[in-house]
């Protein structure tokens, strides 16, 4: 299972002023726990995502620090309170080094 | 000669006893205990005790999969810029590690509450932490009994 992970993001695309929207967030990743062992009786490595975080016009509202007891392909929902038009950006850090990310742009009328 | 065959199998014998033993055993003393989950605490809060309430801990009682159990944690917080929830930690206490998750809220986040997957090894308590702005402390705590638990074991 070594395909890229690909985030699935599900937000509204407009809102009105001040209403509290739901996001929910999903990701393909193994979330490999550390825990396991392999046939041949050799721990597998931690490999998982550590780090969520969702900002609006660059400015950080939520965050997610996962430990391995996150299942795998990690589901996490959350809310934000519209103000004004702009663009999300969903980023997952992986143990890696790697960052996965996803955007999308809300109105608010 | 046959009588030092003998001794090599019974030592084979006592070795593999031995090692299949401590396989037995290894993943039982691994887990995390309650005691690990108030370390963890204390590390982050030295001795501040947690209040009860505002909290809303929803897990299932029950959970047929503990490779897939949903948590949703809400805390009853205005979610102003002077009065808001900071962050909450989930900790369990029969994982191999204590630590579940962490979510750090802002006044934009307009609602104090989160959902996700966690994998649980056995059936063990669920304890969550809710700090707010003003430095106080809320904890709240939940079972749930795991049918199959979530270790890849």
């Amino acid at each position: 299972m070594s395909n890229k992970p690909t985030p699935r993001v599900r937000v509204p695309a407009t809102a009105k002023k001040d209403e509290v929207i739901e996001i929910k967030t999903l990701i393909s990743h193994e979330m490999e726990s550390g825990q396991r062992k392999s046939a041949d009786g050799q721990t597998i490595a931690r490999k998982i995502i550590n780090t969520f975080t969702a900002s609006f016009n660059g400015k950080t509202f939520f965050e997610a620090k996962w430990h391995p007891a996150i299942s795998a392909n990690p589901y996490q929902s959350f809310f934000y309170k519209a103000s004004e038009s702009g663009e999300f950006t969903f980023a997952w850090k992986d143990d890696d080094g790697s960052t996965y990310e996803s955007k999308a742009k809300l109105s608010v009328g | 000669m046959a009588r030092k065959a003998a001794t090599t199998r019974r030592e084979t014998l006592k070795a593999t006893a031995i090692g299949a033993f401590a396989l037995a055993i290894a993943p039982r003393l691994a887990l995390a205990d309650a005691a690990s989950v108030d370390a963890e605490i204390k590390k982050l809060y030295g001795d501040k005790k947690p209040a009860e309430g505002k909290i809303k801990l929803d897990v299932p009682q029950i959970a047929e999969n503990g490779l897939v159990v949903p948590i949703n944690v809400e805390v009853e917080s205005a979610m102003s810029a002077a009065d808001h929830v900071k962050t909450v930690h989930v900790f369990a206490d029969g994982n191999p590690l204590p630590g579940i998750a962490s979510f750090t809220f802002t006044p934009e986040s307009g609602k104090a509450a989160a959902s996700t997957r966690m994998r649980l090894a056995q059936t063990q308590n669920i304890i969550c932490l809710a700090e707010m702005s003003d430095g106080k402390l809320y904890s709240a705590k939940a079972q749930v009994k795991v049918t199959i638990g979530g270790c890849g074991g």
